[in-house]
């Protein structure tokens, strides 16, 4: 099995932790007292996205996580998991509602999303940063009405529900920036 | 250039003190024939390049301390030297395997007079600099609710588990124990303006510091942090040659018990404590590299020296 030694240990790196696969976030060297070295590290748990705080003895070795993030293009779902495919090898991959999280409100199909794979199984997606929807539910706009903070509800072809300016129609293309849920602006078809 | 500029200053403020203190500045050689053989310090061992000088064969110092200990011996009086150190050991935000250090020897301190020097010091480079000074024992037990001289290694163990701490063969070692819950209640804190003296430490960490015998015993020694990060350690010195020995016969075994490779100790330098003998003494390493890099609120030690060999960025 391969490990990492703590002379390894650096930003990024991929390590096993209680059985889950953790990604170090910071690596610090501290000697306390003249004594021996130990490397403090903040890492995050990739499968709960919590943060903890660790100290190794320098020198120890941690087994290492079979993690890699793959650029894999979304191709359809069945309602509980969501296929995707590798556009060079053809190879696919589902992934599981836990894995998908907020994707899945911004995936129509063919959308290239950044995969994190452990031991080739998917445990994370993140969609592209910008999103071109269709509204398929929106109420008319009333012209004036100000105290719903000159926004409305609309309902988007993959499902999800955004705040729109009262301009906006059914029918409309918007780009949404998929990292805070927010309309930018219309979109014209590509 | 502004941090030349500061560092130059810093170095110029650091002579001036020990000028108007009285303290003499030595120069000792940082390439000789033995190491440090403390556990926690590894040296770079030199070769020359071509092997035309057979003899030469020697350790770059990780510390002046057994030259300026020499010197001690031989009647020099109060010393300091500013100087660069040598450690093998990974490069970090805090840590360059060349480094600037600056020791000094004062006769007739005890850590606690010592403690008062180096703040005296640390204050006329970095006037706005609040002090505090706590005991070892005081600053383990609000971190752990343990007491480092009595709790017992089983409690200690189970202490390091709830901290996240791994310590591999080491887990049941008193002294890693220690250490490591020692590293995490030390918490960071870059922005502190804060110096915080820890002193009397568990006599497991004793190095060559003088043991009171209490209760409960510790070590006389101290460590200045800065937001968390080791500025100084300072130690009310051992003299006596037979307890000299007895130290380096545990540092020995130490490394025998962490892997390390053996590191004969200088015979010349025990032969000039049973000479001399060394006078009653207190004596501390500052990290000067850090020091410019928290008064300069820089980010690691590679921006407050001139430039880091070994970054390829």
């Amino acid at each position: 099995m391969a490990s990492y030694s703590t002379n390894q240990f650096k930003s990024g790196l991929k390590i096993m932790i209680d059985g889950d696969p953790c990604s170090i976030i910071e690596n610090d060297i501290v000697k306390p007292g003249k004594g021996q070295a130990f490397n403090r590290i903040k890492i995050r748990n990739l499968m709960t996205g919590r943060v903890i705080e660790k100290t190794y003895k320098s020198g120890e070795s941690v087994e290492a996580a079979d993690v890699i993030e793959t650029e894999l293009e979304y191709s359809y779902s069945d309602g509980e998991t969501w296929t995707f495919m590798n556009t060079e090898t053809f190879e696919q991959v589902t992934a599981p509602a836990a894995a998908m999280g907020d994707a899945v409100r911004w995936l129509k199909g063919q959308e290239r999303c950044t995969v994190t794979l452990w031991n080739n199984e998917p445990i994370a997606v993140v969609p592209p940063n910008f999103a071109i929807l269709k509204i398929t539910q929106t109420d008319p706009g009333v012209r004036g009405d100000t105290a719903s903070g000159g926004t409305k509800p609309a309902t988007l072809e993959t499902g999800a529900v955004v705040k729109v300016p009262l301009f906006v129609e059914e029918q409309d293309l918007l780009k949404i920036d998929t990292r805070t849920g927010e309309y930018v602006s219309r979109a014209k078809e590509d | 250039m502004e941090t030349l500029r500061r560092r130059a200053e810093i170095l110029q403020e650091i002579r001036l003190y020990f000028a108007q203190n009285n303290v003499l500045e030595v120069d000792t050689p940082l390439l000789m024939p033995f190491g440090a053989p403390d556990p926690a310090l590894n040296s770079f061992v030199s070769k020359p390049h071509a092997e035309l000088v057979h003899a030469l064969h020697g350790y770059l110092q990780t510390s002046p301390e057994f030259a300026m200990k020499r010197l001690l011996a031989a009647g020099s009086g109060d010393i300091y030297q500013l100087c660069h150190a040598f450690r093998a050991e990974n490069p970090g935000r805090h840590h360059l395997p060349e480094f600037t250090l600056l020791e000094w020897y004062r006769l007739g301190f005890d850590h606690h007079r010592l403690m008062d020097d180096v703040e005296a010091l640390v204050s006329a480079i970095v006037p706005t600099m609040n002090f505090a000074r706590r005991r070892y024992r005081d600053v383990f037990k609000a971190g752990t609710g343990l007491d480092p001289h009595d709790a017992s290694t089983d409690a200690l163990s189970a202490a390091a588990l709830r901290c996240n701490i791994e310590l591999g063969d080491a887990g049941d070692d008193r002294p890693s124990l220690l250490e490591a819950l020692f590293a995490h209640v030390m918490v960071r804190d870059d922005a502190s303006r804060q110096a915080l003296f820890v002193y009397d430490f568990p006599v497991e960490q004793a190095a060559y510091a003088r043991i009171d015998a209490g209760p409960p015993a510790v070590a006389q020694r101290f460590e200045l942090l800065i937001g968390g990060i080791e500025i100084a350690n300072g130690y009310f010195e051992v003299v006596d040659p037979v307890e000299q020995l007895a130290r380096h016969d545990h540092e020995h075994r130490r490394r025998q018990y962490l892997g390390l490779p053996a590191v004969e100790l200088d015979p010349l330098f025990m032969a000039a404590l049973e000479s001399g003998p060394l006078p009653a003494c207190a004596g501390v390493a500052l990290g000067v590299d850090r020091l410019v890099m928290l008064s300069g609120q820089l980010g690691s030690v590679s921006g407050a020296v001139s430039f880091d060999p070994f970054d390829t960025n």
